[in-house]
């Protein structure tokens, strides 16, 4: 049976419903990590670099030590084994061994019966520096490759990728137009209200356990066992709820190293918490980009050709960087393109908090520049820009660079932004100050290959049948606030026609639940929701043939309904779900299930890197975005946005809108507000919330979330991803629309006032000169 | 998280209590009040005290007094009360839009409006955890001797960023502080001090008790404040007005803007404004003259050049609103 096929069973899936965990949650009954407080726990802390970059020539904890409230003081010796979430690119150790490579980057760690004395004695290990030569910036990374900071030591290149699909060169001198265009984005974190923390607990047993608010806690599990040299049959990793991930929390970070380690090492539990300023320099946050454009089209707005060079400034480690890189270039391809494509880029690292995955990773930055750079093109051949994205769509079949559509709602994305947002009558006509910009954008339902080589499925759920009428599901998949839980315990219910109350999740713990890679890369719907149908499907069809038995009728008879089995046209013999459980028990023995997801075998182009960005499905998103400019103060005020998703199929609408107003939120705030800035000296330019501004809810527009169903023909019940793809084109649609409210073009993120007033300022200036309004290109 | 320093709590239950606490513990102790200010720069090891005492329980610090010609505000008076009293929204609107414009709700729940009075001044060099400030080098404000604001400078320049304290200067209200030594009362205009370590003329052992904002008939008022987010943040500019009134004539202009240094900043233009000038001319003259007097720092974190250009737009603004242009 395909999961694709037809609609839920008993009415749950596609209907508008609370969260599992909403009440619990307003009511702040959920624990998290830190709400764990376990007896004789101490409290560690992490000693972190001063220097942006400098060799550790010495470390003496001995006037730490000498408090009696401290109790253990560990070190890079202590754990010399690298570690890196891509098993290529292994280039962290917990605590640095040699050279810090970042202000904030930890080389010890201690642990103290309190939080004060630990944050103390940070200050009382003395540690001798000899300070290197940095890079602080892309420039400096790139013409200082002596600082050494690449693998061999003789570059500072973190990873290079050059592809090419078509003749660029050809193509574009074909073409009647093609523009040129450089873009600047400067980076951003996740800002998660819940900062890291995690537990780490050794037993007399030799079992070591730890708690950590993580995206991953299989990788974690890995990890742990290959650092601190362990059998994974000694360590459990538990996933408590997170609040708040983004990305930030999708790999090994050097508190849970350093917990395990000091639980090892005093035999006491250890949890380490976080600051919200050891958050930036954990960071993994959204690359910084210089990104230059050129693309072409013919006069009647067909694009020829697509050529791309990007310089990504990675920060101090590779993190999942060559992912990134690949990203910046292999997920532009989609939805609307050329049939030539070229993209060259390059990942430094610099001396700065290493950057990583952030809600649409890799592919937010260039989608920007794209989207501006088609923009200017619809202005330049006169064609409407929901036009000239329609004539470009790439429909059916194959990418450019050889990924399988398997379905697409982008047309209707399209269409039902343009009607919603009135963009015909509107667009243009709003008067000075005021405009809409459209732009679109498709995402990876989960990437079809793990990030270890193997065979095995990448998500998995095992079920638990109660003669009580509880079932119960395991799964490996973290619940990160997105709601995989209520997604599960949902299918669940209603392929078992039982009520939602009956169903408990047990997720993200090694010892408990089968496998899950973890939450990234949108792939907890489409590969555990088809894990969870497949194992309750196996539950189904034994609870039908216990009452097909029962009633004396065939199996294909009886059909599950809310609360209930029953046979056609002996409706008033229904037998409830728990009388059918119990029937299926004494008939069968004790029930139970596993179901899996494994990916189609070879998706993805057949070259070097081809297999990275391929993904068993694509959403896809459009965005209208209407905005408001103050031309006196350059404040722009986002006032409403658009967002049409093709989720391939909302089983959860509720959770679907929410993952559409939380990309939508956060695209507008990386337009508008946040911006990550490393200054000159390698220092934060505020680690804080009050320096780094997420927006409040004062400064959220207006989010109208349309869904979109093009029903997926592998997807479980036909869905696609919602928690990543919504974000991309929200940033363009705000350039477009602030061109169309006072006709300047920004090229550096965010459009902070004074930049917004500096362009103003520019064209009036421009404007005056040549006497009439500025010509946009030329 | 920060772990909050140890520090012993007293809770005097009257005034003379409180101020003999801190004459006794001088300069050991400080003073909370709502601790919105006081507590997050202890976190961050920006204050030495070992001692807090708190005015939460000195009943007679709460509450806001009408005569027929003043307002008198008790300091523990929160921010979001000051906010929301009628009397001070009629009589001196500036301080209402004032006390509405600090931080978000719970700050303005807990916040007292001596306590915002007296907030530290801030910067983006002092404002942050003690390592991030040792990777700096530290600064004349606190735990070392160089500026970063201003290259070689030798004075701090860390910002006044009470949004309560234009609006009062503008007001022309006066500020009681109590000690053992009895009471004083200050202009609030004279309250300031150009020095960004210490911004106020309070001795370290006195209490804002009181203060007294006049009211009069002709008198029109109104604060406005430059901000990228529509709440939480500190001012980028905060900008108080005051127009009053002889018959339909303009007697009289205060324009203060703070947020650039130390010490709020009264502008000489509107001082300058003859009596009976019309509303547009006053606007003219002010808002030509703003961006020459009031010259922002890049001591808060934000674009200092365009919080210099914001000046004459949110100047010329709220002078248009107060005049009812």
């Amino acid at each position: 049976m395909s999961a694709g096929d037809g609609s839920g069973r008993s009415g749950l899936v596609g209907k508008r419903a609370r969260r599992g965990d909403l009440i619990r949650k307003v009511r702040g009954e959920v624990r998290y990590t830190d709400d764990i407080k376990l007896p004789r726990m101490l409290h560690a802390r992490l000693v972190r670099c001063p220097h942006p970059h400098a060799r550790i020539v010495s470390i003496d904890a001995s006037r730490a030590l000498a408090d009696k409230n401290v109790i253990a003081v560990v070190t890079g010796r202590d754990m010399p084994r690298r570690f890196g979430i891509i098993p290529w690119t292994p280039d962290e150790y917990p605590l640095a061994l040699e050279n810090a490579r970042f202000i904030g980057d930890a080389v010890a760690a201690v642990a103290a019966l309190d939080e004060r004395s630990a944050d103390l004695a940070t200050r009382a290990i003395d540690i001798q520096y000899e300070v290197l030569p940095a890079a602080l910036d892309l420039d400096a990374a790139e013409q200082n490759p002596s600082i050494g900071l690449g693998a061999t030591g003789k570059d500072n290149i973190s990873k290079t990728v050059d592809l090419s699909f078509g003749d660029v060169d050809a193509a574009l001198g074909a073409s009647d137009v093609v523009l040129e265009g450089e873009y600047y984005f400067e980076g951003t974190a996740h800002a998660p209200i819940e900062t890291h923390c995690a537990i780490g607990q050794y037993d007399g047993d030799g079992l070591l356990t730890v708690w950590s608010a993580t995206q991953v806690p299989h990788y974690l599990h890995r990890e742990l066992s290959r650092v601190l040299a362990i059998s994974p049959a000694r360590i459990r990793v538990i996933q408590p709820p997170v609040g708040g991930a983004f990305g930030g929390k999708s790999e090994p970070f050097a508190l849970e190293f350093a917990a395990a380690k000091l639980a090892m090492v005093t035999g006491r539990p250890v949890k380490i918490l976080y600051t919200r300023e050891e958050e930036f320099y954990a960071h993994r946050g959204r690359h910084p980009m210089a990104m230059r454009y050129r693309v072409g089209a013919k006069s009647d707005g067909s694009l020829t050709a697509v050529d791309a060079k990007t310089r990504i400034d990675g920060g101090a480690y590779s993190s999942f960087g060559l992912v990134t890189t690949y990203y910046s270039g292999q997920l532009l391809t989609l939805p609307s393109f050329a049939p030539n494509y070229r993209f060259s880029s390059t990942r430094y690292f610099t001396n700065k908090p290493p950057c990583g995955p952030k809600r649409g990773h890799g592919s937010v930055q260039p989608r920007f520049a794209f989207e501006s750079m088609l923009d200017r093109i619809a202005e330049r051949v006169r064609v409407d820009p929901i036009e000239l994205r329609r004539k470009n769509a790439v429909v059916e079949g194959q990418t450019v660079n050889g990924f399988r559509v398997t379905s697409n709602g982008y047309l209707e994305c399209l269409a039902r932004v343009e009607a919603a947002s009135d963009w015909k009558n509107r667009r243009g006509k709003l008067g000075f100050g005021r405009g809409l910009g459209v732009a679109s954008s498709a995402y990876i339902s989960g990437t079809n290959y793990p990030i270890y080589p193997n065979e095995m499925p990448q998500s998995a759920v095992q079920l638990k049948v109660d003669r009580s009428g509880v079932v119960t599901v395991f799964n490996g998949a973290s619940e990160i606030g997105q709601g995989t839980d209520t997604l599960l315990a949902t299918l669940v219910a209603d392929e078992l026609g039982l009520d939602l109350a009956a169903v408990r999740v047990v997720s993200a713990d090694t010892d408990l639940c089968p496998v899950d890679l973890g939450a990234y890369s949108s792939r907890g719907t489409f590969m555990n929701g088809n894990a969870a149908i497949a194992a309750a499907r196996q539950v189904r069809e034994k609870l039908v043939a216990a009452v097909a038995e029962k009633l004396g009728v065939h199996p294909k008879d009886v059909f599950v309904s809310q609360g209930s089995l029953c046979a056609v046209g002996r409706e008033a013999d229904a037998v409830p779900v728990t009388e059918a459980i119990q029937l299926a028990e004494a008939r069968f023995g004790t029930l139970g299930a596993t179901g899996w997801y494994k990916s189609p075998p070879k998706l993805g182009g057949d070259y070097r890197g081809g297999t990275i960005g391929a993904s068993p499905a694509y959403s896809f998103t459009a965005h209208v975005a209407e905005v408001e400019v103050d031309a006196e103060t350059g404040i722009v005020n986002v006032v409403k946005v658009w967002c049409a998703h093709d989720c391939g199929r909302a089983l959860c609408p509720t959770l679907v809108d929410g993952q559409i107003e939380g990309s939508v939120y956060m695209g507008v705030a990386e337009a508008l507000l946040e911006e990550h800035v490393i200054d000159h000296r390698g220092l934060h330019r505020g680690p804080n919330l009050l320096d780094y501004r997420i927006p409040t809810t004062l400064d959220v527009p207006d989010i109208v979330s349309i869904l979109v169903e093009s029903h997926d023909p592998e997807g479980p019940l036909g869905a696609k991803e919602a928690g990543e793809g919504p974000l991309h084109s929200s940033i363009p649609a705000v350039a477009n629309a602030i061109y169309d409210a006072v006709g300047i073009r920004l090229d550096r993120l965010p459009f902070s006032p004074g930049r917004v007033l500096q362009a103003l300022r520019k064209r009036a200036a421009s404007a005056s000169r040549e006497g009439v309004a500025a010509e946009e290109e030329e | 998280m920060l772990p909050l320093p140890a520090f012993r709590l007293h809770r005097p239950r009257t005034l003379p209590e409180a101020v003999s606490m801190l004459h006794r513990f001088g300069s050991d102790a400080r003073v909370i009040a709502g601790g919105t200010d006081i507590v997050p720069n202890m976190k961050q090891g920006l204050v030495d005290a070992r001692s807090l005492v708190s005015l939460q329980h000195v009943e007679a610090l709460f509450g806001v007094e009408a005569t027929s010609d003043s307002l008198s505000i008790g300091a523990m008076t929160s921010l979001d009360a000051v906010a929301a009293d009628p009397r001070v929204r009629a009589g001196a609107p500036a301080l209402a839009e004032a006390a509405e414009g600090v931080g978000g709700p719970h700050h303005r729940r807990m916040g007292t409006l001596g306590g915002n009075l007296c907030l530290d001044t801030r910067c983006r060099y002092y404002n942050q955890t003690y390592f991030w400030r040792s990777a700096l080098g530290f600064c004349l404000k606190k735990d070392g001797s160089v500026c970063h604001v201003v290259a070689g400078g030798q004075k701090c320049v860390a910002a006044a960023s009470n949004d309560t304290a234009p609006a009062l200067i503008a007001l022309e209200a006066s500020v009681e502080l109590e000690s053992v030594r009895g009471r004083r009362v200050l202009d609030a205009k004279s309250f300031f001090t150009a020095d960004g370590i210490r911004n106020t003329v309070m001795e370290a052992d006195e209490i804002v008790s009181r203060v007294v904002v006049p009211t009069r008939a002709g008198r029109t008022s109104g604060f406005d404040k430059l901000r990228r987010r529509n709440a939480i943040d500190f001012p980028l500019l905060s900008i108080a007005a005051r127009v009053d009134r002889d018959g339909d004539a303009i007697a009289a202009v205060e324009v203060v803007v703070s947020a650039l240094a130390a010490r709020p900043r009264r502008m000489a233009a509107a001082q300058k404004i003859a009596p009976g000038t019309s509303p547009a001319d006053i606007v003219g003259a002010i808002t030509q003259a703003a961006k020459r007097e009031c010259k922002p720092l890049d001591n808060i974190e934000g674009d200092a050049e365009w919080r210099h250009q914001m000046v004459p737009v949110v100047v010329g603004r709220l002078l248009s609103r107060v005049l009812g242009l």
